[in-house]
């Protein structure tokens, strides 16, 4: 038993990273709390199921076509609205969470609501972990999850984009003197960070249902793994969504299931109370509190 | 004279026609409106004091909850449970986010998102207060004239308190905090004191707006704390004005009338709520309220001097 739920809370926290990679990417570059994130994520559950069974693609082109159209969205997100606010974190907050509610409840009023909105597995079958049975989608999970997480890694460290996303990161100015474009730079982060969401929900879509509801779910727990292992930074990322993943499943384990959203809300707290900046994140005290 | 007058007349002549000439469901949306013009009215002193908050539903939440447990476990009656609620509504929600009020900008926003939300949760997992049933026929006003009456004067009273609230040397403080608190800090003023005065007044004045609602409808249950009661005074204050407390209270007649009209959209309301809101902080961040009276001011007109 503890072994079976040390296995799924590993699937859990990489889960939970995959979800949060795009939104730290996003915020990490251009400081953009995406607060559309879960809308971009339900979007692609929602684009692609209509590909599939509205417009009759197979799923190996429907899946990397949302993942593109997703990405061009977030990019669309940027140049029609944040571009014009850039640098007001308020104002970017309330316009971002208006477009993801816009489009979350349109999603709602059209009917998208029910047990039949399910993606077909990417991968069927299961394996055995000594006791421990895991289906393939589960294992695909976490080879994506990690495979994404060294891409992504060498693509900050080692092409010339990725290298532009660090210098804007790092000084925004100096960044500019050097010839980066910095609207376009955060265009590109905005396009990544849906990508990257698109490409979260398209693997982790297949084990449940597609639901309204999970676009809140979702951005709470990007939200949270952020904020626990420190907004903008990639290695408090990991290691908070090991923690908060296996807390959700020890809790669902012992406690039941309606105590996981709990967990993850009290860890955002109690971050937030003690110590703002995350557990690996830069410290930007008078910024963050006085 | 009727340059000065006009625009202030004439919403209260509005509203004087409405009271009397409305049939009775648009009175009920009338008391509907004043309540989320309170409750837009506290998110807009908090504004004022540079504490931006996501989730006015916590102070909403907590007002109905207070008076809906005193009401149905103890059976006070309305008259002494609004109090109550308010005052004890504003300690709690100061309590609640007394460790937090260091935190500035978007952080202090995630905390109060995430708020509500965990409040409903645990209200779910624990079953306390109702659990996910609520608590219904709780005591409602004994008749339609003083709900609407009570409510209106509520609202009246909210509107133009806080506006002199703001004129006066305390709300100065508050103001100054909003726009360069290290400033104020190093003029010897405690801005963290201050800073729990204003959450206290804007808990107290919002869980009146919940304890209101609450007797209103008879019943409180988890939907008090929902993204609804978060959102509309947001989008009321986006759309008048943010932090100028008259915006708001416009903000609040244009949204909730026009969200009655298009009920029969059902979840397309809320749709329209966040394009309104995309909408406005793009194209006219300064919000209705101070555009027009800056356009009115700019009218031609002739002064007499003597």
């Amino acid at each position: 038993m503890f072994l079976g739920t040390l296995v799924y809370g590993i699937v859990n926290s990489v889960i939970l990273a995959l979800v949060a990679l795009g939104f730290n990417l996003t915020f990490g570059i251009s400081g953009i709390a995406n607060f559309a994130y879960g809308a971009l994520y339900v979007l692609t559950g929602y684009g692609v199921w209509i590909l599939l069974n509205e417009v009759g693609l197979p799923l190996f082109l429907a899946a990397p076509a949302m993942v593109v159209l997703t990405a061009m969205a977030g990019a669309l997100l940027y140049r029609v609205v944040l571009i014009r606010l850039r640098g007001m974190a308020i104002s970017e907050v309330i316009a971002t969470f208006g477009v993801g509610l816009a489009v979350l409840e349109f999603f709602r009023y059209l009917g998208f609501i029910g047990f039949e909105y399910t993606l077909p597995p990417l991968l069927d079958g299961s394996l055995s972990i000594g006791p421990v049975f895991l289906d393939l989608q589960r294992a695909l999970i976490v080879i994506v999850g990690v495979t994404l997480t060294g891409v992504l890694w060498l693509f900050t460290h080692h092409t010339r984009l990725g290298l532009a996303f660090r210098g804007i990161a790092q000084d925004e100015h100096t960044a500019m003197c050097l010839g980066i474009h910095s609207d376009r730079v955060a265009m590109f982060s905005l396009a990544f960070g849906g990508g990257l969401c698109a490409l979260a929900a398209v693997v982790i879509l297949p084990i449940g249902t597609i639901s309204v509801d999970a676009g809140y779910d979702v951005l709470l727990e990007a939200l949270a793994v952020c904020i626990v292992g420190g907004l903008g930074s990639a290695v408090g990322v990991i290691v908070a969504s090991f923690i908060l993943g296996l807390a959700q499943t020890y809790t669902a384990m012992y406690m039941g299931s309606h105590w996981m959203m709990i967990v993850t809300l009290v860890a955002i707290l109690l971050i937030l109370t003690i110590r703002p900046s995350g557990l690996f994140g830069k410290q930007k005290e008078l910024e963050e509190r006085i | 004279m009727l340059y000065l007058l006009g625009p202030r007349a004439l919403p209260l002549i509005l509203l004087g026609m409405g009271i009397f000439l409305a049939p009775p469901y648009w009175k009920k949306v009338l008391v509907n409106t004043a309540i989320f013009g309170i409750l837009a009215l506290s998110w807009d002193l908090l504004v004022c004091t540079g504490l931006v908050s996501l989730g006015q539903a916590l102070f909403f939440g907590v007002g109905a909850y207070i008076a809906g447990t005193l009401n149905h476990y103890w059976g006070w009656p309305w008259w002494v449970t609004l109090p109550t609620a308010t005052v004890a509504g504003g300690l709690l929600c100061a309590g609640i986010l007394a460790p937090v009020l260091r935190l500035r900008g978007i952080y202090f926003a995630m905390v109060t998102l995430v708020l509500p939300l965990m409040l409903v949760r645990i209200i779910e997992a624990t079953k306390i207060l109702g659990g996910t049933e609520g608590l219904s026929g709780l005591q409602t006003f004994p008749s339609s004239w003083v709900e609407l009456v009570l409510s209106l004067a509520a609202f009246f009273a909210v509107l133009f308190g806080f506006r002199r609230l703001m004129g006066t040397d305390y709300g100065l403080v508050l103001q100054g905090i909003r726009d360069n608190d290290r400033s104020v800090l190093s003029s010897g003023i405690n801005i963290h004191w201050f800073k729990a005065q204003a959450l206290f007044i804007a808990g107290a004045t919002g869980a009146f707006a919940g304890a209101f609602m609450t007797h209103t409808y008879m019943f409180v249950g988890m939907p008090v704390f929902a993204l609804d009661y978060s959102i509309l005074p947001i989008a009321a204050a986006v759309v008048g004005g943010m932090g100028t407390l008259a915006g708001p209270a416009v903000g609040a007649f244009i949204l909730i009338p026009l969200s009655e009209v298009l009920r029969a959209l059902g979840a397309l309301r809320i749709v329209i709520y966040g394009l309104f809101l995309v909408v406005f902080i793009v194209a006219l961040p300064e919000g209705l309220f101070p555009y027009l009276s800056r356009k009115y001011h700019q009218f031609e007109r002739w002064v007499e001097v003597e």
